[in-house]
Order: C-alpha cells, then sequence, then structure tokens
C-alpha cells in the first residue's frame, strides 16, 4: 500500500542502505510510464513485481522484478473518460494503488475502482463510483483492509458531497459510503459516535451547521491517505474542505469539512470526528494523511494519531478518544492564534479573512497549507516525523472586476508569495512527543514528493526540480542525491529485491497542483492559473521540464 | 490604400489607415469574440443583442463580421484576445482591466426580479420580506462567487433562504432563475439587470425587474458595459469607441427590444 503499513508509517524496516554507504547509491534500472502529468504515485511491490499506475490515463504496468531491466509482464489501460480531465482542479494525477488478496486496486480519473488480478493483468471488476458531470473525480490510493476496500472522491471546488466508499474487494459490491455533509444516516453517525468535544455532538450537526441546502453541495471531499489501526478496529482519514460557497454564505462550522475522522472499519459507523478548520476561510482541507504511532505526552504513552494539517498545526489526537493531546504549530501561521486542547477550538484571526474590496496581506500559511497531499514519514527508531511540505503565504489583493458569461463580479485576487526565510520549500524533522522540529532542511520550490524513512536511518525524499536525496534521519545532513530527469512529486518506497537486495525506487514527472505550470503548461503570467500556485512557482519552467520515469536505485 | 483594404466610408481617413497598417486583417474582418450559448448576449445563431450590436458596428466599419465561439469561462481574455483568435470582446465590464476597453454603451445593475403583486414596492436590501422569502442569486466560476448583490445578501445574514444559480450551465442562470420564479421554486431572483427582461418577455410572464437600492456601506452594484480588446489596441478601441458612439439610437433601440433594464438614461453620451 502507498503509506507502506496500515499506520502510514512509510518507514522500511530494511537495513542495507545506510548512511555509512548510501553515497555509494547507484541507478539500477528505469523505466518510462509515456505520460507526461504529475506522476503522485506509490510504486507498489508484491511477489517480486513492481506496478505502477500512472497519472491520466490511469494505465497500470507491472514489472517483473525478477528479470533483468524489470520487463513488463503486464499492462492494463482502463481507458477513462478523456473528458475527466477537464474536472480535476489540480493535475490529473493519481496517488497510487494498493496490493492485497492477490489483487491490484486503484482508482481512475473518472470515478471508477477497477481490481485486477495481480498475476495476469485480467479485470476482476470495477465499480462506477462517482459522476464527473457533477464535477467529481477519484485522485487516491485505495486502502484494503481484510476483504475491505476503501475508497474516496475528489472535487470540492465543483460543489461535490464528499464520501468515503467501502467495497467489497471480491465482488466490488458496495458495502456502505459515508458521506462528509449531511443528516446523520448518511455520515454513518450512529449510537457509537462519542466525538471528545462537545461542538461535535448533536443530531444532524452535518446538516445544521450549514444554511438552507448548502450541504449538498458543501465539499469535505475524501481524498487524502486512509490508514487503520487493527487493536481498535478503526479506520481514519481527514475530510476536505466546505465547498464551494463563498464563506458568508455558508455560516456555521460546516461539518464534518475540514477535519479528521475515525470509524468502525467494518460498519463504517463514525466512533469520533474532530474537526481542525471549522468553517474554513482559507482552503485548508483536512485530507492529510494520519500517521498511528504511540507518543508520550506529559509522561504517558499514548496510542496517538499524528495529523500535520493544512492550517499549519501539527496535531497529535489520542486515536481512541479523538481528544487533541497538542496542537503545535510547524510553520508560520497568521491565520490564528492557537488551538485550545481544552475545547478543541482553533483561534481564528479575523484581521486575515480574505474579502473582495480589502487588501489582506500575509496570509499564512496559504492555500495549499502548511503542507498538502504529499505525505510524511515516521521512523520508530528515531521517534521523528519527516514532513515534506512548502512555507508559503499569500497576498488578498484589492478587488477587481470580473465578467464571467456575462455576469459582473468582485473578485479577490489570491497572489501566493514565499514564507518568511524565502525558501518555498521545508523538510522537516518533527519530534510528536516534545512539540518541536529536531531539524529543518529549506528548499527553493516546495516539497511535493512524499517521504520515506528507513531502518538503515536514511531519509528520501524528492524536489521539484527533480532531485532525488537521502539525509541522515538524525541530523538531515544530505548523503547522496541523483538529478532524475523531471521534477519530483512522487512518493519514493523501499523494497527487497528477488535478489535479496534493498532497492529504493520513485517515479520522477512534476505536476500536481504545484507543479501543473510545467505539466500542463501554464502561463505563469495569468495570476489565476493553477489554483493561484503558477506565480509562486513562475520560475519552475527554467528549471524542469515534463516527463513520467520510474527510478530504481541500489548499492553496486 | 491598396486593394486588401476595403472602403471605410464612414469611418474618418485617419482611423481607416491606422486600421489598415496596425490591423490588416481587422480592417476586413470584425472578429468578434462570443459565446456560442449566453442568450441574451449572444448565441450561435445571432440572436442575441450583443449580435445584434457587433453587426450594426461592423457595418458602420464596413467591415465583414466573423466570431469565435468559445464559451465564457476563466480566462476567457487570454484563450481568445491574446491568442489571436479574435479582436473585440462585446459586453464587458468597463473596469475589467484585463482587457482594454472601449467607450461604455450602456449601463446595468444588480436587480430583483418579483412578481410585483407579492412584493409590491420591494427594492431595498433591508427590506424585511428578504428574510423569509426563497431568494436564487447568480454565482459565478468555481468557487461560487456571489455577485456584489448576492454578498450583500450574505452580509445581512440573509443565507439560510438563498439558492445559488451558477452563470455556467446549459442555460443561462437568468433564464433558470426567472423559470423558477415563474414555477413558484423561488420568489424573488437577484440578477444582473440586462439579462432577466428578455426571458420575462418572450414567455410572457408578469414579473418585475427592479435595480436594487442597497444601504451607504454596501459597495456599488451596478457597471457600465463596453467592448473589450487587446491592451495596446488604441487604434481599434478608438475606431469601435466612434461607432459605438455613431450608432447610439440604434444601439439604445436593440436594447430597448431585448427588455435590457439599464440605469443609465438612453442617447448621446461622451466616448470615453
Amino acid at each position: 500500500m502507498a503509506g507502506r503499513d496500515y499506520a502510514a508509517t512509510r518507514f522500511s524496516p530494511l537495513d542495507q542502505i545506510n548512511t555509512g554507504n548510501v553515497g555509494k547509491l547507484t541507478l539500477a534500472w528505469t523505466f518510462s510510464t509515456g505520460v507526461l502529468r504529475g506522476h503522485e504515485a506509490a510504486p507498489i511491490v508484491a511477489d517480486n513485481t513492481l506496478y505502477v499506475v500512472t497519472p491520466f490515463p490511469n494505465v497500470v504496468y507491472a514489472l517483473d522484478l525478477t528479470q533483468p531491466g524489470a520487463p513488463i509482464k503486464w499492462s492494463f489501460s482502463p481507458y477513462p473518460s478523456s473528458s475527466s480531465q477537464g474536472e480535476a482542479c489540480c493535475d490529473v494525477v493519481n496517488r497510487g494503488a494498493v496490493y492485497a488478496n492477490g489483487r491490484i486496486y486503484f482508482n481512475t480519473l473518472d470515478n471508477q475502482t477497477i481490481a485486477l488480478d495481480a498475476k495476469t493483468g485480467k479485470e476482476a471488476w470495477r465499480a462506477q463510483l462517482g459522476d464527473i458531470a457533477k464535477g467529481e473525480t477519484m485522485t487516491m490510493a485505495p486502502l484494503v483492509v481484510g476483504d475491505v476496500v476503501y475508497v474516496g472522491n475528489s472535487g470540492g471546488e465543483y460543489g461535490v458531497r464528499g464520501w468515503l466508499q467501502a467495497l467489497d474487494a471480491k465482488s466490488g459490491k458496495p458495502l456502505w459510503r459515508a458521506y462528509s455533509t449531511g443528516p446523520d444516516n448518511d455520515v454513518l453517525i450512529g449510537p457509537s459516535f462519542k466525538p471528545f468535544y462537545p461542538q461535535d455532538r448533536g443530531t444532524d450537526l452535518g446538516k445544521s451547521t450549514w444554511p438552507g441546502d448548502a450541504w449538498k453541495i458543501g465539499g469535505g471531499t475524501v481524498w487524502g491517505f486512509v490508514s487503520y489501526d487493527p487493536a481498535l478496529d478503526l479506520i481514519y482519514y481527514g475530510t476536505a474542505n466546505p465547498g464551494p460557497w463563498n464563506p458568508s454564505q455558508r455560516p456555521g462550522d460546516n461539518l464534518w469539512t475540514s477535519g479528521v475522522f475515525a470509524r468502525d472499519a467494518k460498519s463504517g459507523q463514525a466512533r469520533w470526528f474532530y474537526q481542525t478548520s471549522p468553517h474554513d476561510l482559507h482552503d485548508y482541507d483536512g485530507i492529510n494523511e494520519n500517521i498511528l504511532i504511540d507518543v508520550a505526552v506529559g509522561g504517558q504513552t499514548h496510542h496517538a494519531l499524528v495529523h500535520p494539517d493544512r492550517n499549519g498545526y501539527l496535531y497529535v489526537i489520542d486515536r481512541q478518544t479523538g481528544q487533541v493531546l497538542s496542537a503545535t504549530p510547524y510553520v508560520p501561521i497568521t491565520t490564528s492564534t492557537g488551538v485550545d486542547i481544552r475545547t478543541g477550538r482553533i483561534a481564528w484571526s479575523p484581521d486575515k479573512n480574505p474579502e473582495p474590496g480589502k487588501t489582506v496581506r500575509d496570509i499564512c500559511p496559504a492555500s495549499p497549507g502548511g503542507k498538502d497531499w504529499q505525505p510524511a514519514a515516521y521512523s520508530p527508531r528515531t521517534h521523528l516525523v519527516y514532513i515534506p511540505h512548502q512555507n508559503l503565504c499569500q497576498d488578498a489583493m484589492t478587488s477587481q472586476v470580473s465578467y464571467i458569461a456575462g455576469t459582473p463580479y468582485v473578485g479577490a485576487e489570491l497572489k501566493m508569495k514565499p514564507g518568511p526565510g524565502g525558501k518555498r520549500g521545508l523538510f522537516t524533522a518533527w519530534d510528536p512527543a516534545a512539540a518541536k522540529s529536531a531539524w529543518k532542511i529549506e528548499e527553493d520550490f516546495p516539497v511535493w514528493s512524499g517521504a520515506l524513512a528507513t531502518a538503515g536511518d536514511v531519509v528520501f525524499y524528492g524536489t521539484m526540480e527533480g532531485w532525488f536525496k537521502a539525509v541522515d534521519a538524525k541530523t538531515g545532513n544530505e548523503l547522496w542525491k541523483f538529478k532524475t530527469g523531471s521534477g519530483i512529486v512522487g512518493q519514493p518506497v523501499s523494497y527487497r529485491g528477488p535478489d535479496g537486495r534493498q532497492y529504493v525506487a520513485v517515479l520522477s514527472g512534476v505536476g500536481g497542483w504545484a507543479g501543473g505550470i510545467v505539466a500542463g503548461n501554464l502561463d505563469p503570467r495569468d495570476e489565476s492559473a493553477g489554483g493561484g500556485f503558477a506565480t509562486v512557482v513562475a520560475d519552475l519552467k527554467q528549471k524542469t521540464t515534463k516527463g513520467g520515469m520510474l527510478y530504481v536505485f541500489a548499492l553496486p | 490604400m491598396s486593394s486588401r483594404c476595403p472602403d471605410l466610408r464612414a469611418v474618418a481617413f485617419a482611423v481607416a489607415l491606422t486600421l489598415c497598417i496596425a490591423h490588416p486583417a481587422a480592417a476586413r474582418e470584425l472578429r468578434v469574440c462570443a459565446d456560442p450559448n449566453d442568450l441574451p448576449y449572444s448565441d450561435r445563431a445571432g440572436d442575441g443583442f450583443e449580435n445584434r450590436i457587433a453587426a450594426l458596428i461592423a457595418k458602420d466599419l464596413g467591415a465583414q463580421l466573423t466570431y469565435y465561439w468559445l464559451p465564457q469561462w476563466r480566462g476567457y481574455a487570454r484563450k481568445t484576445l491574446q491568442q489571436q483568435r479574435c479582436d473585440v470582446i462585446p459586453g464587458i465590464a468597463q473596469a475589467d482591466d484585463s482587457v482594454l476597453a472601449t467607450a461604455a454603451y450602456y449601463r446595468g445593475t444588480f436587480a430583483f426580479v418579483y412578481a410585483g403583486s407579492r412584493f409590491p414596492g420591494l427594492s431595498s436590501l433591508d427590506d424585511p420580506r428578504l428574510r423569509d422569502a426563497r431568494i436564487g442569486v447568480q454565482v459565478v466560476g468555481i468557487d461560487a462567487t456571489p455577485t456584489p448583490a448576492a454578498r450583500a445578501l450574505a452580509r445581512r445574514g440573509i443565507v439560510a433562504n438563498v439558492v445559488g444559480y451558477p452563470v455556467m450551465g446549459d442555460t443561462p442562470s437568468a433564464q433558470r432563475i426567472v423559470d423558477a420564479i415563474a414555477d413558484g421554486t423561488l420568489d424573488i431572483g437577484v440578477v444582473w439587470s440586462p439579462q432577466p427582461g428578455y426571458f420575462i418577455v418572450r414567455r410572457h410572464f408578469a414579473l418585475d425587474v427592479v435595480p436594487i437600492r442597497g444601504a451607504r456601506d454596501d459597495p456599488r452594484f451596478d457597471f457600465a458595459i463596453a467592448m473589450g480588446v487587446r491592451r495596446g489596441d488604441v487604434a481599434l478601441r478608438d475606431a469601435l469607441s466612434a461607432s459605438l458612439a455613431r450608432l447610439t439610437p440604434k444601439i439604445d433601440a436593440v436594447l430597448r427590444e431585448y427588455a435590457v433594464t439599464r440605469v443609465d438614461a438612453p442617447g448621446p453620451r461622451a466616448s470615453r
């Protein structure tokens, strides 16, 4: 699975590659995906085969690791509807497949979940789960627990109602769907729902915290990673920002958007919910991953969940109860002044609310947040969380008159810019027990790749210029780097090959929201291009070009 | 003048010369960027009032009228004018500085649409009847940005009884709102004033279009409407402005024919 384990640690227990020898790492083999858009997927290794799913058109390749150069064993083209490309907000990415029960499960941009026989590539089933005509797409990597496949939708920018869908892994038959807005029956909230904070208790809050019928198009999509605790038999995932209504038109907390759900893995019934960004004003999705680890807080070890949120706080939450144990800024924050862990409430700074007709400067973090989708890793050896992220603020500039389909309106123009310090990217090692950073690496561009930690105490990540880097897990010292053909926004993985050697693999191929300027060939002079991201990374076009390629490294 | 330039009888010689030198294509051809399905402004059949006004101007300039059809969506000027697909976008807000604007030819505002018998005298945003009525508003773009009038409603806490009608869609949002009022789904519409009259008249509905009055701290709801050309295309801008001034009575007649609710007085006005 994309997160390596149910706890989503992205920690490889392999230790052949270590801090002493990683400097000798060399290229073992490569594979071109033939696709030019953003490659955000994690390669998956099982049964001596490496599986890759490409961005749209979502082709799956199975590469035979027992043969020299890993030739193609089979490939599968799902032929997703080409119009789905127009619906994706932020490039036509796919965040990877999952292997379970001898099958490969993955999602297509046009809202299908497909199961393939892992040996032959033969289709076992496919399930059509959403409607591109409504602006829905699917980009996330599924999670499989036992006989259940969990998938969710994307498209909160388009007035989509978010959901998590459970499917029978054998047949693809829908088991249940939990919406992120609406009445309790739709959200799968029942007697077992015990949220820690009183503001989340009540009947049909997914309706009553919205004006009118706004919950029907309220967003809260589920496009991040799902994690699972076998002992508690709970799954954890985040919900995206409310949408698409302008905040002034959707007063209320807008439950259950921008927060974290814990659900019974079998029935889907909600156990608890914690809202990181009530009544979100800044596009602070709550979809960032939840890493399930034990954390010592105040002399007591908690079964916790670590969640670095878009809103700039790193949350340590008791994963049994939903109680926030700590919420600490890991980037500069101006949009709020703190999180009261007694009430669970964030204290927004009203003077940073974007409002047309008003210029608001230095909104930090910017809409992509302190960290976006790019998943962090955790090493049980160092007890540190390795966070790939960005350092961006934005100004909401004075109103400008726009005119679409003959109707004038006054828009706030968001201009992203580098945050304090001037570097747009950061790679932070965070100590969740001490609630502070151990070390930080500055990068010129947002670090839009995933992180990988290994038992060799080496941590890997990629940069948008195309450098694939290995750093010392304890100190952050750079130990090795390799320049790939395009920018890296994929998720690095490590595996043991059939020859017993340790390999490290990563997809190169710039794109995604941050890299859309290259993958989508956007015009950096168009300030609204790429959801406001294009101008702040305008120089990326001079640093890299598009191209999807798998790189696999090994010691000589 | 070379034979490639038409005889621009109605245009001053100097302007015509400029057009021929700087815009040989524009001189032969008035290349208009228009939405193929956005009545009452334009449609592919040429039935919109901007189609009619463009035809008047083409005739006035002695140019051949051609269209580049593209739905009005984000980046419209970039995908049309900037890519040299066409040279003029009719019906833009004069304050829109993504283009170079001509003289304005009318001024619109946001208006309430309702059955006068049900809400006699309604024109103020602070009218208590707005608290209970079912209100449809236009919203713009993928993040459903409200129009200034819809935002003013939200500022007054009028949100739970408000429904958004995205301006992008298979049928124009004003048409959907007018139809919803006529069939009882909505009580009141908040619509950009030039749009609803066309649908009301064609369907013989008994609905009023009443410009909205805001309070002192509300933003302006009215916008002057002009044509937009590429920034720097001063010659074409000036030729169009002059033509719009000459054609004022005819344009006023077209706007009347399309039941456009405007807040400026018809008749001669200074060109910008």
